[in-house]
């Protein structure tokens, strides 16, 4: 069997070895992006069963922190990547826009899930759902499913670093 | 007290009651204005004794409002639904069963802000879950919602 071997992201940049030491030769944006892109800390925030599907991404058997996720925080201040994992309604979304305003720049944000993109299969016909969460906060990465699977967001999450690293002093770069 | 046993017994304390087997449980049904004395009966008397009110919600038939109530009781294990109807949808209210149940508490927010029945002599009436700006009552069979709701 074919085990695809997981590569490391290197350092992006040439390490020079002198005689007490080494001279790095990089780009700024290059290291910053890569620092970003790699200490991702996620907001401890799940609205519905969603959440329950983020929980075991985190846990061993998938295991986020391979990539970089580790330190899941509880407070918005410490934290620079937001999942909202599950079903925003109209009496939640202040408290995520607050949640969102709170989490010091750069941030980012990945809608998971049905109801976090659209309202989801079973709520986008009612009174009190708000019909995707880009109606509250802007978004980076959205991930389909009910709830997605853990390879799923994993995938998001890779796809999010990904973004991080074509970006430009904070921009994102044009395609 | 099995079915039978239950329906003469209300039927002695309150005439004007109906019935209705054709559920899980005996459906009494009975109009707004006389459900508090029928309750209050319902719970005190040791011959009944409905000591756990297990389930209070309200049902939109269009042209008039009915709060059920689902009673049971731990000791003698028989139960028994109450439902009120409320003929007046524009003006909803119905005595508050809060005094007697205090679990009614709660439930009678919850119904009041989805279906706009006004419990008098509730002990703190307000909105349980939705916002407290909210207008409207979202359960009700003619609410509308441009914004949010799609019309079939």
């Amino acid at each position: 069997m074919d085990v695809k071997e997981i590569k490391q992201d290197p350092f992006p940049g040439l390490v020079e070895p002198t005689d007490d030491g080494a001279i790095l030769v990089t780009k700024l944006d290059d290291v910053i992006n890569w620092a970003r892109s790699n200490s991702l800390w996620p907001l401890y925030f799940g609205t519905s069963c969603c959440a329950i599907e983020m929980m075991q991404t985190g846990a061993s058997r998938h295991d986020w922190s391979r990539f970089g996720f580790e330190v899941a925080r509880a407070t918005p201040r410490q934290a620079d990547l937001i999942i909202i994992a599950g079903t925003i309604v109209i009496k939640m979304a202040p408290v995520l826009k607050r949640l969102y305003d709170q989490m010091p720049d750069p941030k980012y944000v990945i809608a998971m899930g049905a109801c976090a993109i659209s309202g989801g299969p079973f709520y986008y016909n009612t009174y009190s759902v708000v019909k995707g969460a880009d109606h509250i906060i802007p978004v980076d990465i959205y991930i389909p499913g009910c709830p997605p699977r853990p390879e799923a967001l994993l995938h998001g999450m890779i796809s999010l670093q990904e973004k991080i690293k074509h970006t430009h002093n904070g921009q994102q770069k044009r395609a | 007290m099995n079915n039978e046993e239950l329906k003469s017994a209300i039927l002695a304390i309150q005439p004007a009651a109906t019935f209705d087997e054709s559920g899980e449980f005996l459906n009494v049904h009975i109009s707004s204005e006389l459900l508090l004395p029928l309750m209050l009966e319902l719970r005190n008397n040791k011959d009944f004794y409905f000591d756990y009110l297990f389930c209070e919600t309200c049902i939109d038939w269009k042209d008039h409002l009915m709060m059920v109530y689902h009673l049971t009781s731990k000791s003698l294990k028989h139960t028994l639904v109450v439902k009120g109807k409320i003929s007046n949808r524009d003006n909803a209210e119905i005595e508050s069963v809060a005094g007697i149940w205090k679990t009614a508490e709660f439930m009678e927010r919850e119904v009041y802000e989805l279906f706009g029945v006004k419990f008098l002599n509730h002990p703190d009436l307000r909105k349980l879950i939705l916002d407290d700006y909210w207008t409207g009552y979202p359960l009700r069979k003619d609410y509308s919602d441009p914004v949010n709701l799609i019309e079939y």
